[in-house]
């Protein structure tokens, strides 16, 4: 049975989707997160779609599903690489992705959750360069 | 699924750009999805055309033999499902193309056809 790798960094889990998605595989991946998310106590699940030419309300409906499930265990859900198209076809299909957050690639994505965790007072385990990486999205310099 | 590679293919022969590229095939997802699961299976017709001005166009046309769709101003309202999808299959396919067509009637099946111009 196949299923989609679920690699962990740090307290975050990352999910690539690089394949055509069917019901099963859809399924297992959710019970999967389940699964990891409650055993390793992550804080946050990163769901990298920049392989997707597509998206369709199946994978609108997964994608959702993931973030209600992490939700309910204390994880925030963060979609990565959404390419423009998608970005288009998405908000014209009608589909409001809830509760999920978005981000242009990991790295942003990464900064975007340390921030927000950092902000509610929890501890993350990583070092404060995450403090140092929000600086280089705005464009001013600041003073040296 | 092999429809969205076809209807990928001819989109992209026919020269429509990547944007619509990404609606047309999305919105044959979400139709062809529908024969499958409501209509239990069905066939779909692709066809280019062109219009009086010279114009190319892509249309789709999915077709059924199932139950068919007893009220068909409800099931094309966002957020209506009669199964566990978001209920966004039938009228979002209709924004993403430029027309949009449907016959339905219960113990008929249904036919859907949409067409999206350059």
């Amino acid at each position: 049975m196949e299923r989609i790798p679920i690699l962990k960094m740090g307290s975050f889990l990352l999910v690539t989707i690089q394949v055509d998605m069917h019901d099963q595989l859809a399924m297992n991946l959710q019970d999967d997160l389940t699964m990891k998310i409650s055993s390793t106590g992550a804080k946050a699940v990163l769901i990298d779609i920049s392989a997707l030419d597509i998206v369709d309300s199946f994978i609108g409906r997964m994608l959702a599903g993931i973030a209600g499930m992490a939700r309910i265990l204390d994880a925030q859900t963060v979609v990565v690489g959404m390419q423009p198209a998608v970005a288009i076809t998405l908000v014209e299909l009608g589909l409001s992705l809830d509760g999920i957050k978005t981000a242009l690639n990991v790295d942003r994505g990464m900064t975007l959750l340390r921030r927000s965790l950092s902000l509610s007072g929890d501890e993350d385990g990583s070092s404060d360069e995450a403090i140092y990486d929000l600086e280089e999205s705005s464009v001013i310099p600041v003073g040296t | 699924m092999l429809v969205r590679k076809r209807v990928k293919e001819v989109a992209v022969r026919l020269g429509f750009g990547i944007i619509d590229q990404t609606k047309i095939v999305t919105a044959a997802s979400e139709l062809a999805r529908n024969t499958l699961e409501y209509g239990l299976g069905g066939d779909v017709e692709l066809q280019s055309l062109e219009n009086e001005k010279g114009k190319a166009g892509l249309s789709l046309t999915f077709v059924d033999q199932g139950p068919g769709i007893a009220d068909l101003k409800l099931a094309l309202t966002d957020g209506y499902t009669s199964g566990k999808g978001m209920g966004m299959g039938l009228s979002g396919s209709k924004r993403l193309m430029s027309e949009f067509k449907i016959d339905s009637d219960v113990g008929k099946g249904t036919r859907v056809t949409v067409t999206k111009w350059k």
